[in-house]
């Protein structure tokens, strides 16, 4: 570790850092937690130190005043978030989560926004078996949450690159080096024994209070962007020249996370710092990891991640760290180029002649339908699949690597199972992505999966009214401001304030370069339609030949005092100027609207 | 002494000893009455036959003591009482008060309290006694029943005795334990001074013609005592040295008859319903409803382990049913007690339609086709009790044809609707202008019909918050927190058998009993059934709760109830029980009480060191000294 000044927090650390500093490597007393029969909860400590595992507490919000009226204890449950690296896995292992989400969750798989598998409903008594279970399908959930390097996300389709094999070996293997390395994890859910006497270092990367905050990894291959890059901690853009993978351009200091009220916080996109060769990957992200490890805030949890460990002391200071602690400098970032960041729908044929079908899973949600088996369908495919299923980033799935005899079958079964309808629903729905929210997210302030497929039905009106119906325009909503469906990267993006009331944001690209800015704040589903019908309809009469709606919007200037209120000018008041101009100057892609 | 005398056939004198002990009897003081008495039967045990010119000389010296008398036996009364809800208890309470108003000695006891070695000196014996379950003895009268009726039981010639029975009409041992005794006195020598009476739930007119009949009966038998204040204390006092145990029980029987509250069993307090709701959570198979009750000003007070009796409403749907199949207009008028009320208001609010007796099959049998004759056979009893197993009236009216009949004819064959006992399920010294209680809403399938419990149903689906209810306080001596407010208690109750039990922590809370407390609760899902999940927690957490164990039957593959939990636990519940923890069981008799009287003997087994025999023992010392109790049904 490199001899340099690290910054002590001056401040009272959080509380959650005191739980992890008396964790024991994130052991606690969960163990003994599972025994306690008279609650399906966990203390908040366990239940910190559990996200660390990859799974925490939710319960029911929909029947939490029914039940305390009822003098019952909210319907408490576990999600349990397994960690795929890159979101690829083998027809069996597919087959084994069904069966477990069956057993001990409420039946169904979600797809999460990184290229995650989610339970839901798992009961305490069952927590332990069931991530005992799935650790038995080669997969885990460890760091699938909590203060350590998450899920790492990358590209799952080939098309049309040749690299992406490739650059998803190299997902597998940062996920490996920046896993933690405690034991914890498999006393507790494996039911190792404890090595006595304890081991003194468990966690030379992390130490014994890993991160001050949450640690996103995701890797693009252009032209795609589906994993929205720039949105995560750090982010990797495949350099590929000549049909050969020639190393990745490395940005820093993306997320989304932000406080409705709390003008400190806000989404940033990260910045581009320079380009390294493969090889040095592991080297880089390790680097960028302890100086946030060292630096972040450890006493405010809402300035915790590294976008405001950067945006504190500049880029450049930052730039300087690593490459001080790498011993080498990183080279002049290389020019890249991006086309979109949603899903490519349908057959593509891979170089080696295999097949990879895209299929449209609406908010990623797993499960069967009166006429839509898509649950069963999927097992059925997985009985006889030969290749694998990939997670992508916007929630929805690939059967990929399909040999081209077992094409005609699966063909078949797509098509039996009713999978292909969903193909065919609106280039507007395809595109959509909402986050789980309520009733069992705790953070949730509106309803979002389970409200957006009716308002987009409502707004595929609006748009065959204008004529747009094939047209492609990317919508994201999510219950909270925390960000989880990245809607600040889409074109018209909702953020839940308060049931029924959203922030209406518009005018990010379409390829997730650029966020989008609010528009108006804190309104319902007439006036969400009212403000946008003028706009769609003006979209539909003055677009330029191929320009998307959000650059459409930002070139209009539509309402311009509407749309001059964007994160910057949110957080001006309760920022220092000096600081306000520092991220004017250094972030590239922060503004929201460029001219 | 005037009013004292005696008569030859009375009494074994001739006729001149009569005369000259009259004589002098009208002379005698009360005080050379007691002595003289004392005198006499301390003379019984030494020195029989023994010379009365000692008498006169030794007259400063005091009568011997600690026996028992000669001359005030025949005014003594002894009432014996096996109670498992109260009735008997309160009814004995009852006839002392009556049998002390005339002039009687009365030693009043439990059976569980009552040393057997005194049942010879016994001259006049009551027993009160109620039957429940399938026959069995409450539990307290349990090993008095198994003493009497087995091998060590004395010979009581010269025992006078009378029983007073309470019972079910709808359990086939109806009023059994009553049988046993009234049958086993008699084989033993005993004579009756009244034939027994058997009661059904609605037991007041039968109760009260049994202790006219009882107080006639010794009245006219020449044992009449003097009736002055003077006469009574002087018995009293005597009467005070053969009292052994259940002066307690005594006492609290007469405290409870100085406060009885102005609403009663036969005067029910209209109560609003304040608050009524289901306590399962969404997804249970169960309805559990918590119904809050108004009673301020009523004057209706309770302890923590009595009942609320509610005199429910019969399902209006299934009156029209019964009206309909029997071909009857429900406006027509029927008498009801004092007043005509119309056919089917009077079903709905006053007459049993739900439950069959054989008493009313046999009547029935008379308007009915062959089938029904055949049923109530002498020899058909077995059949019978099948037919009659989760069948109603409607059942047996469809089943045997049984119409055209006038109501006025029929209808008086029903059983009054009883009043249903629910254990309160709050404390009245936390909350004295409320009662809570805990109903499980019963709705089963038999014989190819829906089938819903009367009362349970009634304040689950036709009851809401503003309506009201008629309620009466069922007080339950035997389910008595201890006396001593730092003495652990263990609580067994699954479902609503829990309700006693909120009662009892609730209170502790108020009063601030220091007593740890440990409750076993079990149900079907632990997400759906945790009845009162939240304020058990509080009080855990309070520390009016010291510990809880829960078991839910359905969450796994085997099912786990509140016994295995106690069985987990054997070590800590026998070091409880060792420290002088008072043990409480509510809910189903089968096989909850049972199960867990079982895991009881077996801890005490395992953890005493103890063979099968001596920890039943133990178990019994337990009930004998009160600190094994329970609420079961």
């Amino acid at each position: 570790m490199p001899d340099r000044t690290k910054q002590q927090p001056a401040q009272k650390p959080a509380e959650q850092e005191n739980i992890k500093t008396d964790s024991n490597f994130l052991r606690g007393t969960i163990l003994q937690s599972f025994d306690n029969r008279i609650t399906a909860s966990v203390s908040e400590g366990n239940n910190f130190l559990l996200k660390f595992h990859g799974t925490y507490m939710q319960d029911n919000r929909d029947i939490r005043d029914e039940r305390s009226r009822q003098r019952l204890e909210p319907a408490f449950d576990f999600m349990i978030r397994i960690r795929a690296a890159g979101g690829v896995v083998t027809p069996q292992q597919w087959l084994q989560l069904d069966a477990l989400a069956h057993k001990y969750a409420n039946g169904e798989i979600r797809l999460t926004t990184r290229q995650s598998f989610q339970f839901h409903g798992v009961l305490k008594w069952n927590l332990r078996q069931t991530i005992h279970d799935i650790n038995l399908t080669l997969l885990d959930t460890l760091a699938a949450c909590g203060d350590v390097n998450r899920n790492v996300m990358c590209n799952p389709n080939p098309y049309p690159s040749e690299v992406h094999g490739e650059v998803h070996e190299w997902s597998k293997r940062l996920s490996l080096h920046l896993a933690p390395r405690t034991g914890a994890y498999r006393e507790i859910w494996m039911g190792e024994q404890a090595v006595v006497p304890p081991l003194q270092d468990e966690e030379p990367m992390y130490g014994p209070t890993y991160l001050p905050r949450k640690f996103k990894i995701a890797i693009a291959v252009p032209p795609s962007n589906d994993v929205d890059v720039l949105a995560h901690d750090m982010g990797l853009i495949a350099i590929v020249e000549g049909g050969r993978l020639i190393g990745f351009n490395v940005s820093a200091g993306g997320g989304f996370g932000m406080t409705h009220g709390d003008t400190a916080t806000f989404p940033n996109l990260g910045w581009i710092l320079g380009f390294c060769r493969p090889e040095q990957i592991l080297d880089v992200a390790e680097k960028i990891l302890t100086t946030q490890r060292d630096f972040g805030d450890r006493s405010n949890r809402k300035h915790a991640r590294l976008k405001y460990t950067i945006l504190d002391r500049g880029v450049e200071w930052f730039k300087d760290e690593l490459q001080h602690r790498l011993g080498w400098r990183l080279e002049p970032e290389r020019p890249f180029h991006f086309e979109h960041h949603g899903d490519r729908y349908g057959w593509v044929e891979e170089t080696n002649g295999k097949w990879h079908l895209t299929l449209f899973i609406e908010n990623g949600r797993i499960r069967d339908w009166e006429d839509y088996p898509l649950m069963t369908g999927l097992r059925t495919i997985a009985q006889s699949h030969d290749g694998d299923f990939r997670l992508t980033a916007n929630q929805n799935l690939i059967l990929g690597n399909i040999s081209q005899e077992n094409r005609p079958r699966i063909e078949q079964l797509v098509q039996s199972y009713k999978l292909g309808d969903n193909q065919r629903v609106s280039a507007l729905r395809r595109n959509a992505m909402a986050c789980v929210s309520l009733p069992t997210c705790g953070l949730a302030m509106a309803e979002s999966e389970r409200y957006l497929p009716s308002l987009i039905t409502k707004l595929e009106s609006l748009l065959a009214e204008a004529g747009l119906a094939d047209d492609e325009i990317v919508i994201r909503m999510t219950g909270c401001p925390n960000g989880c469906a990245r809607p600040y990267l889409a074109e018209i993006g909702f953020v839940g304030k308060a049931l029924g009331k959203y922030n209406l944001y518009l005018g990010a690209d379409f390829t997730g370069m650029r966020m989008n800015r609010l528009y108006r704040e804190n309104i319902g589903e007439e006036e969400i339609l009212a403000a946008l019908k003028p706009i769609i309809l003006r979209y539909a009469q003055e677009r330029q030949p191929g320009e998307h709606f959000g650059d459409f919007v930002v070139r209009k200037g539509l309402d311009p005092n509407r749309l001059s209120t964007g994160f910057a000018d949110n957080c001006g008041a309760g920022v220092p100027p000096a600081q306000e101009v520092v991220v004017e100057q250094l972030s590239g892609y922060r503004s929201g609207i460029e001219g | 002494m005037s009013g004292f005398s005696f008569r030859v056939d009375k009494s074994p004198f001739n006729q001149h000893q009569v005369e000259v002990l009259n004589q002098l009897l009208a002379t005698l003081s009360p005080d050379q009455v007691i002595w003289l008495s004392g005198y006499l039967a301390g003379m019984q045990g030494s020195a029989v036959g023994g010379n009365l010119g000692q008498v006169a000389v030794s007259s400063a010296s005091s009568p011997a003591s600690g026996t028992p008398i000669v001359t005030a036996i025949e005014r003594e009364v002894t009432i014996l009482f096996g109670s498992q809800t109260g009735n008997a208890e309160r009814l004995a309470g009852e006839m002392k008060k009556q049998l002390e108003e005339a002039g009687f000695s009365v030693t009043l006891s439990c059976m569980s309290e009552f040393r057997t070695n005194n049942l010879k000196k016994i001259k006049q014996l009551l027993i009160l006694v109620s039957t429940y379950g399938e026959g069995d003895p409450p539990d307290k009268a349990v090993l008095f029943h198994e003493f009497l009726q087995g091998k060590r039981a004395p010979r009581l010639e010269g025992v006078r005795f009378s029983i007073l029975s309470l019972g079910d009409q709808l359990y086939d041992q109806f009023c059994k334990t009553g049988q046993d005794f009234d049958a086993r006195l008699e084989e033993l020598g005993a004579k009756r001074i009244h034939p027994r009476v058997d009661c059904d739930v609605d037991f007041d007119e039968p109760a009260k013609a049994w202790m006219n009949g009882v107080l006639n009966a010794l009245s006219s038998e020449g044992v009449a005592p003097a009736k002055t204040g003077e006469g009574g204390e002087v018995i009293e006092r005597i009467a005070a040295g053969v009292v052994s145990a259940g002066a307690t029980s005594g006492a609290a029987i007469a405290a409870q008859t100085v406060a009885a509250p102005a609403f009663t069993r036969t005067n029910p307090f209209t109560a609003e319903v304040l608050e009524n709701f289901n306590l399962n959570g969404r997804g249970s198979e169960k309805e559990t409803r918590h119904l809050k009750l108004a009673i301020e000003g009523s004057g209706l007070c309770f302890e923590p382990g009595d009942s609320l009796g509610i005199y429910p409403h019969n399902d209006p749907q299934l009156v029209d049913e019964v009206l309909s199949t029997l071909g009857w207009n429900g406006d027509e008028t029927i008498p009801v007690g004092k007043q005509e009320l119309p056919l089917r208001e009077a079903l709905i609010r006053h007459y049993e339609i739900t439950l069959l007796s054989k008493q009313l099959l046999t009547q029935a049998a008379s308007f009915a086709q062959g089938g029904l004759q055949n049923l109530v056979q002498a020899d058909a009893n077995e059949k019978l009790k099948a037919y009659t197993r989760g069948r109603d009236l409607l059942d047996l009216v469809r089943d045997f044809s049984i119409k055209g009949i006038p109501p006025r004819e029929f209808v008086p064959l029903l059983r009054k609707l009883p009043a249903r006992l629910y254990s309160i399920a709050s404390s009245f010294r936390a909350n004295s202008g409320e009662v809570d209680l805990c109903i499980a809403a019963l709705r089963y399938q038999a014989h190819n019909r829906d089938r819903l419990g009367t009362c349970s149903v009634h304040c689950a689906e036709r009851v809401e918050s503003g309506d009201y209810l008629q309620v009466f306080v069922h007080s339950n001596p035997n389910f008595r927190q201890p006396a001593d407010p730092d003495a652990p208690i263990i609580m067994v109750g699954p479902g609503t058998g829990v309700a006693p039990f909120r009662a009892f922590v609730e209170d502790r809370e108020e009063s601030g009993a220091g007593g740890k407390s440990w409750l076993f609760f079990g149900d079907r899902h632990f997400r759906t059934d945790f009845l009162y999940q939240v304020e058990w927690l509080r009080w855990l957490k309070l520390g009016m709760l010291t510990r809880l164990e829960v078991a839910f039957s359905r969450d796994q593959g085997a099912k786990v109830y509140v016994q295995h939990r106690m069985l987990e636990k054997s070590r800590e519940l026998f070091g409880w029980l060792q420290d002088g923890a008072h043990f409480y069981v509510c809910g189903s008799i089968n096989p909850m009480a049972a199960d867990v009287h079982a895991a009881l003997v077996n801890i005490v087994e395992r953890e005493g060191g103890k063979s099968k025999e001596e920890a039943e023992a133990y178990v019994a010392g337990l009930r004998e000294q009160g600190r094994y109790q329970r609420d079961v049904y």
